[in-house]
């Protein structure tokens, strides 16, 4: 395979839209990639965390579907970042389940629920600050081929990686800046390089916190187009959570509404946009920023 | 070639490159470029010691995780041999079953440290190699008859490698089986250098940068993180042990002072961050000049004494005793004028 070839594959051009896995041969993928497209990707079931006596998420019971994307709204302090950290991992949960492709996943570690499809971009800028912007995408593409411990071939010398790191590069355009590291970059190129690593990672369910948080309005643009290209894979679903209505308005094919932790509506936008709940306690203030 | 050889991490300095090719050179020619015993055993001793702070250098530099039980491990692979060569008798399996055995009992004592440890914060990491590390000093003490206590073992090793075989002459040097000896002690020590300089610039190697960068995000894209640093740990723990078998194959005497005491721990720490953490090379220019300072600076302030006698103030604080005194000055002159190490410090200016 030619490395032009290979270029094109990485960033997706060659099925379209869609791209194409590395990880075809990976059995889960293959199971889920036969399904339909109204196949659950993910499911919550009664999944509850309390801090001291607070309960940041109530019981909250849902479904992702794939080819869906799921916008999260609530106001600020409603448990939105802390459902994503129930779901990724980075908190355990009091109780409740999370089920990945059929799968429970509840008990699995960060990086395992990571290496099975679930992929978590964070709403504060997190990534590997003195390492250069390439090097954090083939980190990333490293991982998902599980190539992390090879102890005694050359880091440079995987040559596929930084061919499939570029090619991510090239659609975010952070091509040019590949060199530099992170802790030089803007940061509204650090949150373009964050959406890079979901893509580097090719998960089943994407999770973006968030992404054009701080973000000048013409750059804001590449990030959901962006989005818009990841949700247009229909064997994926992307949960967003987000403040922006008209972000919403494009992208979402559904809205869930957390408030004080508790699922308080889910639905398609226009049916949870003009419900009371919404209505009265969100549209006022917290989502009308349009 | 090269390239490979340094796994295409080059020294990015003319002058970082200037200064190791010359201890490289002095080090390769050591048994014929410097007469008598001391110049080899300072040479024998910097070998060693850029093993095993370049060990130290793949834990701290590059994985970012504190131990204090380096130096245990160091003793481990020393009293491996020591003790192989006491009760095998002498001879080179006892060399190679006592290297391989304090080896592997550097690697599960590392494993279980690491399990056990490292799920948790890294300060609690940090106390547990103490206390072990203490723990392991105070049983060779108490356990004398096995390993000789605080008086340590004096063991023979093959009579190939000591001064006892006599091999004629070679550009007016006598060639000596110890001379035999200091070429095992270097080429066992540039592979393993060049092996460990190889590991940090393998995929595993930037795994572990991540995980020092930001151990978070690492977990979060899927690298089990307790996984790579338990293995970190344990491969550094592996080549400090060799490095002590090699010092044990050296100096042919192992004891607790020379191996396993804390100073040698606060030496590692010092000329690591001397050196430049987290570049490998920066082992080798650590440890040539501590070594260098530790043998020579009591010498040299001893002639400084002697010029300047005539002086007020001087001579006192120029008395030979006094040279742990101006060491300490030394490092915290060269943390404080190179916060990045020398290697560090000789990129930089090499990029201005
Ligand atoms: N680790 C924690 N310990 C204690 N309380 C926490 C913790 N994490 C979150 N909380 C609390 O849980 C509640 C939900 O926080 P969360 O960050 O999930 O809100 P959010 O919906 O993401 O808000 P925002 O829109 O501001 O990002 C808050 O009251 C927060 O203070
Ligand atoms: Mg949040």
């Amino acid at each position: 395979m030619d490395l032009r070839r290979a270029n094109l594959r990485a960033a997706g051009h060659i099925s379209g839209t869609r791209y194409v896995p590395f990880e075809r041969q990976h059995p889960k993928r293959r199971i889920a990639e036969s399904r339909t497209m109204t196949q659950t990707l993910l499911q919550t079931d009664g999944l509850t965390v309390r801090f001291g006596g607070h309960v940041a998420v109530d019981a909250v019971s849902c479904s992702f579907h794939a080819g869906e994307l799921t916008a999260i709204v609530g106001p600020n302090g409603a448990g939105k970042t802390t459902y994503f950290n129930l779901i990724s991992g980075q908190i355990p949960a009091s109780a409740g389940r999370v089920t990945l492709m059929g799968e429970d996943i509840s008990r699995l570690g960060v990086a395992d629920r990571c290496r099975r499809g679930l992929g978590r971009a964070f709403q504060l800028t997190n990534l590997f600050p003195s390492l250069s912007v390439l090097e954090n995408i083939r980190l990333v593409i490293q991982s998902r081929q599980h190539k992390g411990f090879g102890l005694f071939s050359m880091a440079d010398s995987h040559t596929e990686l930084t061919v499939a790191a570029m090619a991510i590069l090239e659609r975010v355009r952070l091509d040019n800046q590949k060199d530099l590291l992170v802790s030089e970059l803007s940061h509204g190129d650090q949150r373009k390089l964050e959406v890079a690593l979901m893509i580097g990672l090719d998960p089943m369910v994407y999770m973006f916190d968030e992404p054009t948080a701080g973000m000048s309005v013409d750059e804001a643009p590449v990030i959901l187009d962006l989005i818009a290209e990841i949700k247009a894979d229909r064997e994926r679903t992307v949960l967003l959570v987000e403040h922006k209505m008209d972000v919403i308005r494009t992208l979402a094919d559904r809205i869930i509404v957390l408030h004080n932790g508790a699922l308080a509506a889910d639905g398609d936008p226009e049916t949870v946009m003009a419900s009371d709940v919404v209505q009265e306690a969100y549209m006022g203030k917290e989502l009308d920023h349009v | 070639m090269l390239t490979k050889f340094l796994s295409g991490d080059q020294p990015r300095s003319r002058a970082l490159t200037a200064i190791l090719l010359m201890i490289l050179i002095c080090l390769a020619g050591a048994p014929l470029l410097f007469d008598g015993v001391r110049p080899l055993d300072t040479a024998a001793r910097i070998c060693i010691f850029i093993v095993l702070v370049a060990s130290y250098d793949l834990l701290l530099g590059y994985a970012g995780i504190v131990s204090f039980a380096h130096t245990m491990f160091f003793g481990l692979g020393a009293y491996g041999v020591a003790l192989a060569s006491t009760y095998m008798g002498r001879g080179f399996d006892a060399l190679i079953v006592g290297s391989v055995a304090g080896a592997l009992a550097a690697v599960v004592l590392a494993l279980m440290i690491g399990l056990f440890s490292l799920r948790v914060r890294a300060i609690f990491f940090a106390m547990i190699t103490l206390a072990v590390a203490s723990a392991v000093a105070v049983l060779v003490s108490q356990f004398s008859g096995l390993t000789g206590g605080e008086d340590g073992l004096t063991y023979k090793i093959p009579r190939v490698l000591t001064s006892a075989n006599r091999m004629g002459e070679f550009l007016g040097t006598r060639i000596s089986g110890k001379i035999l000896n200091y070429y095992l002690i270097f080429f066992a020590s540039l592979a393993l250098f060049l092996l460990l300089l190889r590991i940090v610039n393998s995929p595993f190697g930037r795994v572990l940068q991540a995980i020092r960068e930001n151990d978070f995000r690492a977990e979060a894209i899927g690298y089990r993180v307790v996984w790579y640093r338990t293995a970190a740990t344990c491969l550094s723990a592996a080549t400090a042990a060799l490095a002590g078998s090699l010092f044990a194959i050296w100096l042919r005497y192992v004891g607790p002072d020379t191996t396993l005491s804390f100073e040698i721990m606060l030496d590692i720490l010092l000329m690591v961050v001397i050196g430049g953490m987290g570049t490998m090379y920066g082992a080798v220019i650590g440890a040539t000049l501590f070594i260098m300072a530790q043998t020579y600076l009591q010498n040299l302030m001893g002639v400084a004494s002697e010029a300047t006698h005539n002086l007020p103030l001087l001579p006192h604080l120029l008395e030979p005793d006094r040279w742990l005194m101006w060491l300490g000055i030394l490092f915290i002159l060269s943390v404080y004028f190179f916060p990045t190490g020398i290697v560090g410090r000789l990129r930089e200016r090499g990029k201005a």
